[in-house]
């Protein structure tokens, strides 16, 4: 029996180190193929700067906007049973899968300058389309179900017997909801903030659909594969992914460092 | 100055069926029952974190039914304590206090003798120094009546005499108190009033002398070492034991009802032959479990699927050489059953 077990980690080693190879090659290939000139030349290149930071900033207020509305909403999902509320969920995790360029397409059909929310927007003065509003938009649908999940297992794990206390001591339900539920699924949540975060910095196929211009930095690594070829965009993805790397182990540091407290 | 009328829940797998009692102002009120019972779903469903199916509940003349569960101003300490996690024991206090209070926060861990604990995590108290700290966040809130949910239920013994008498000195400044507990000892150290709560019935209430000297439930009776307890109806001499086909001739004030009886094990004689003498409760029966009590040997005999347990020396029970299995008569006099009505008071 050991002998069979000890034989089944071994297997189960090399599965994890067939998978992280996997993963991990493309990326190293990536990184030793890119030429230090060129390397160089991306890093100072101004229109690689502003797509990373148009890409870092929308991402970060979708990701801001959409919990605003997603956390409450996720605590009620956590707290209660309803009728469909299996089809609800179904329907909220709908954008993953399908196809990104589909999402856009869908999206566009109601963001258009035709539609009832594009005409609203062209009054306030702006247009959803090529607009890094519309960027926004197309960065969170795509990326909401994640955090919604996450947080939704965040509450779930809450015990309901602390909000009660609370409620007795005389707090009001938003009191309890800032105070007990939020900070205690807080690790939850910062987990869903980061996947929501990462997810849009990451889409390429429903964002081009909504806006090529101003350059979010996927559509910018594909317009220097499409125009320029391999060499050029290879380099600008190697920038992109160092900028990505630091980007969250700093958010990670941080929110450690935030939810280390004694109690838990 | 609490009374509660016709209190009724329902839900998927338990039934909370009209509860009904009164408490006047700074009583201590225990509610006894098994695990089960019901007792923590009375209490939330006083302080509002249930929703009634039926029922109605006075605060000093007030309705309060349906009053929103910080409006009602009824400190609740849970079993667990339910502290919060990531606050110290000084935030979890300040938590019940308005911002202009805050500074009162060592007074009311003092008056639990928690004042030593307030830079302290609730994950590393123990389990008496967090129920104190959940007492006295309870109180910082100025209740008018403080809820406890088997707050002893997880300590220790010596933790448990402590916190008791931290209960006694809360109910000694004037503060009504609710205490549900399955420990009978607790109730009898504690209590003013006793309500004894049973599948969601709540079936005797009174004064500690009274409830358990005339016990309605099989749950009180084994409480104070009585372990023949039958249900049934009174009918002249006759007392049939409900869904039994068996009748105990009972000697009794009361002529007809329903109600309860029960006699001590000790009055149980056991005999391998049928006895003749006075005694006009006879039955053979077979005996089903042995077991060494402190003052003797506790035989159970089914006759006619009912228990009746009998309490005789070690000496009789090597003498008659009884083992389960065996046949036996077992007899004791109409005069040695007691017969409670249901409506008793």
């Amino acid at each position: 029996m050991k002998k069979h077990f000890y034989i089944f980690e071994l297997v189960a080693l090399l599965c994890g180190g067939l998978i992280l190879m996997f993963i991990i090659a493309p990326i190293v290939g990536m990184v030793l193929n890119s030429k230090a000139s060129i390397l160089f030349e991306t890093m100072t290149d101004k229109e690689i700067h502003a797509s990373i930071r148009l890409t870092l900033l929308t991402s970060f207020v979708a990701t801001m906007a959409f919990s605003v509305i997603a956390l409450p909403f996720s605590w009620y999902l956590a707290r209660y049973d309803f009728v469909f509320k299996n089809v609800l969920i179904g329907i909220i995790n709908l954008p993953l899968v399908i196809p990104h360029s589909t999402a856009g397409i869908a999206l566009l059909s109601v963001l258009n300058r035709e539609s009832m929310a594009g005409k609203l927007a062209e009054k306030m003065g702006f247009s959803f389309i090529n607009n890094p509003v519309g960027i926004a938009l197309a960065m969170s649908f795509v990326s909401l179900p994640f955090l919604i999940e996450s947080a939704c297992s965040g509450f779930a794990g809450v015990p309901e017997k602390l909000e009660k206390a609370a409620m007795t001591l005389g707090a009001s339900p938003l009191r309890v909801f800032f105070t007990i539920s939020l900070p205690l699924a807080g690790r939850s949540i910062l987990t869903g903030l980061i996947m929501m975060f990462a997810r849009g910095l990451s889409e390429f196929g429903a964002v081009i659909i909504i806006a090529y211009h101003p350059m979010v930095t996927p559509v910018l690594i594909y317009e220097r594969f499409t125009s320029y070829g391999l060499s050029y965009a290879r380099e600008a993805g190697v920038v992109f992914l160092i900028v990505s790397l630091i980007v969250f182990v700093a958010i990670r540091l941080i929110s450690e460092k935030g939810c280390n407290y004694a109690g838990r | 100055m609490l009374v509660v009328e016709g209190l009724s829940c329902e839900m998927p797998d338990f039934k909370l069926k009209d509860i009904s009692f009164s408490i006047c102002k700074g009583e201590y009120f225990v509610l006894l029952g098994e695990s089960g019972a019901g007792k923590t779903i009375v209490l939330e469903l006083l302080c509002g974190l249930l929703p009634l199916t039926k029922g109605r509940i006075f605060l000093e003349g007030r309705d309060i039914t349906n009053l929103p569960v910080q409006k009602r101003r009824f400190g609740l300490v849970f079993q667990d304590n339910a502290l919060f996690p990531h606050m110290t024991v000084w935030q979890n206090i300040a938590y019940a206090l308005p911002l202009k209070k805050r500074n009162q926060v060592s007074e009311f861990a003092a008056r639990v003798g928690a004042e030593h604990l307030l830079e302290r995590y609730p994950a590393t108290l123990s389990g008496g120094e967090a129920q104190r700290v959940a007492l006295a966040r309870a109180i910082a809130a100025d209740p008018v009546i403080i809820m406890l949910d088997e707050p002893t239920a997880s300590l220790d013994s010596s933790s448990k005499i402590e916190i008791r008498s931290v209960l006694r000195s809360i109910n000694a400044l004037g503060i009504t108190v609710i205490h549900v507990t399955h420990d009978y000892e607790e109730a009898i150290s504690l209590a003013s009033t006793v309500g004894i709560l049973e599948n969601g019935n709540l079936i005797q209430a009174g004064s500690p002398l009274d409830v358990f000297h005339h016990p309605r439930s099989k749950f009180v009776a084994n409480f104070i070492g009585i372990k023949n307890f039958f249900r049934g109806a009174l009918d002249g001499e006759n007392f049939r034991i409900l869904n039994k086909p068996i009748t105990l001739f009972v000697s009794s004030e009361h002529k007809k009802g329903r109600g309860c009886v029960l006699f001590e094990s000790e009055s149980v004689v056991l005999s391998s032959d049928k006895p003749s003498g006075s005694t006009r409760n006879v039955f053979y029966g077979k005996v089903v479990g042995m077991e060494r009590a402190k003052n003797g040997m506790e035989v159970c005999v089914d006759a006619g699927g009912v228990q009746i347990y009998s309490l005789i020396t070690f000496i009789s029970a090597e003498r008659m050489k009884i083992s389960v299995g065996d046949n036996l008569w077992v007899s004791f006099k109409s005069t040695a059953v007691r017969f409670i009505p249901e409506s008793y008071d």
